[in-house]
Formats: C-alpha cells, structure tokens, sequence
C-alpha cells in the first residue's frame, strides 16, 4: 500500500535536491565580481524607499479568508472529480447545485466590494512611491 | 519499514510541534506549524486515510498557514522585540494543562481500540467518499455549501462594514 506514495516520495526527494544542487551550483560555479548596484534588493526595479519590516494591509488578510473558504470548496470538488464519470449527469447536477449557492456568496462578496482593492492606504503609498520614482 | 516510517512523521510532528511551542519568536512558531502539519499529513497517509492528508495538506498547510502567517505580518513589525512570547501565568496553565492531559489519557485508556493489522489491503479512500457524497450523503453535502455560503457572507459583512455604512 506504502508503495503507492513511492512517486510523491521521489518528487519530494527531487524537489529538495533540485533546490539544494542549483542553489550551491550557483554559489560554487558563479563568477563573483559584484558591486552596489547588483547588490540592491532590485536590481532594475525601484530603489528600496523603506524598511521592509512593517505592518502589511488587512486586505490581504481579507483575501487570504476568502481563499480558505473556497478552498474548502476544491475539497469538495476533489472526491466528485475522482469518479466523475461514473456519477454522470445526476453526480453533474449536484455539484452544480452545490457550486450555484457558494456563487451566491461569491456575488455577495463581489456587489460588497471585499475583493477591491483601494483604500486610503494604498493611495498614500503609490503616492509616495511615484515621487521618489520621478 | 512501516515503523520506520511511522517514527520518522511522528518525529517531524513532535519536533516541530515543540518549536511551535518553545520558540520566542512568534514567526519561527509559524514556520514550524508549517512541518507539524506536513507531519500530520504523513501519518494521516499511513493511517490510509488518503483523502483526509489531502484535505489536510491543501485546508490546513495551503490556507490556514497562510491565514495565520498574515495574522502575525499586520498585527506587529515581525522582526520587533514586542511580538516576543513569554511565560506568564503559571499556575492557571498547568491547571488546564493537567486537566486536559488527564481526560486525553483517561479517553485514551478507556476507547476499545479495534486494531487492523497494517498488512490489510485498504483501497483508496476518495473515490468512495465521492459516490457516498453523492448518494446517500447527499443532504450534508449540499447543506455544507450553504455552511460555506454563511461564512463567506460573514467574513464579508465583518470586513467591510464601513463601506456598507456609508451606501
């Protein structure tokens, strides 16, 4: 029974070491002539205006809430897709059933206005951001 | 090899489970969570109860980590000295900490266990659980997304209650 997860095994193993063997082949093969402008956090991007260590916005605790909620849904999903042929129409109709009242909730968050993303924060800082840019 | 197996999660869920515990550091505590749930998953896995290490790898590792992780990230600076945990109140604790203790060992010592053999051939559990959703559990299932419909609802009035203020 074990030997069923011999696969998942192999592609944990291979994960693990692909990471690790690229990681140290870099370190050990690179050439290493480095200076400020390659050292900054982004290279081409915009320079670094504060410390990254603050507080991050409550939307994405917000969205990350609404991520768990539907993925509980996938689980349900998972179990009917495994034998969605033999279900058929009747297995179809269900889940259909059962995915038209979550997409009530999914209006209802919508016509709320939880997956939008303004607020006075995010404007202050794109504010900011634009000047150092400029 | 099965004990082997079984020793080796269950030693990735206790270890990191005592770093959860044991760490200053709130954010190292979520990272651990993050084995204690993969270890978990494993013993869910050798437990044959295939479905139940999915839904624990994708609900718990996959949205509840994450959940979590942003709690930590807007409640403090992260890296600061104020999110340090310490100890405090002691005897209160290990009050509760002895009474569940205890209740968890008495239920442990009166449940009948009806041990299978670890040589019995178990068949893939998710497959069965999809027909009995759909037959003869099919009342819970659906009722489960209206459960789900709640709690979107919920954590939508809860988060944006300003804005429906102001329609």
């Amino acid at each position: 029974m074990l030997e069923q997860y011999l696969p998942i095994g192999f592609m944990l193993l291979i994960g693990i070491g692909f990471g690790l063997v690229m990681g140290k082949v870099n370190e050990w093969f690179g050439p290493k002539n480095s200076n400020e402008i390659k050292l900054s956090t982004y290279e081409s991007g915009m320079p670094p205006v504060r410390s990254a260590h603050e507080r991050i916005s409550v939307k994405f605790y917000m969205v990350a809430m609404l991520f768990i909620l539907f993925d509980i849904e996938v689980v349900f999903l998972y179990p009917w897709a495994v034998n969605f042929r033999e279900l058929g129409w009747f297995g179809f109709v269900e889940m259909l059933v059962f995915i038209v009242i979550l997409m009530l909730g999914f209006l209802y968050v919508w016509k709320k206005g939880a997956l939008e993303w303004t607020g006075e924060r995010t404007k202050t800082n794109n504010s900011l951001l634009n000047k150092k840019v400029v | 090899m099965y004990d082997l197996i079984f020793y080796f999660f269950a030693l990735i869920t206790l270890g990191s489970g005592a770093v959860v515990v044991f760490s200053k550091n709130i954010i190292y505590s979520a990272f651990s969570l993050l084995f204690t749930f993969f270890g978990v998953a494993g013993i869910y896995v050798l437990l044959n109860a295939d479905f139940l290490a999915v839904t624990q790898l994708l609900i718990y590792v996959g949205g509840i980590l994450v959940l979590l992780l942003f709690g930590v990230m807007l409640t403090n600076k992260v890296i600061d000295v104020e999110l340090k945990t310490g100890t405090l109140q002691t005897v209160p604790a290990s009050m509760i900490v002895a009474a569940t203790a205890g209740v968890l060992c008495g239920v442990f010592y009166i449940t009948d266990w009806r041990i299978v053999p670890s040589t019995m051939e178990m068949n893939a559990t998710t497959a069965e659980l999809g027909n009995m959703f759909m037959t003869t559990w099919l009342l819970p299932f659906e009722i489960a997304s209206v459960v789900l419909l709640v709690a979107l609802v919920g954590a939508a009035m809860i988060a944006r209650k300003d804005k429906s203020m102001q329609n």
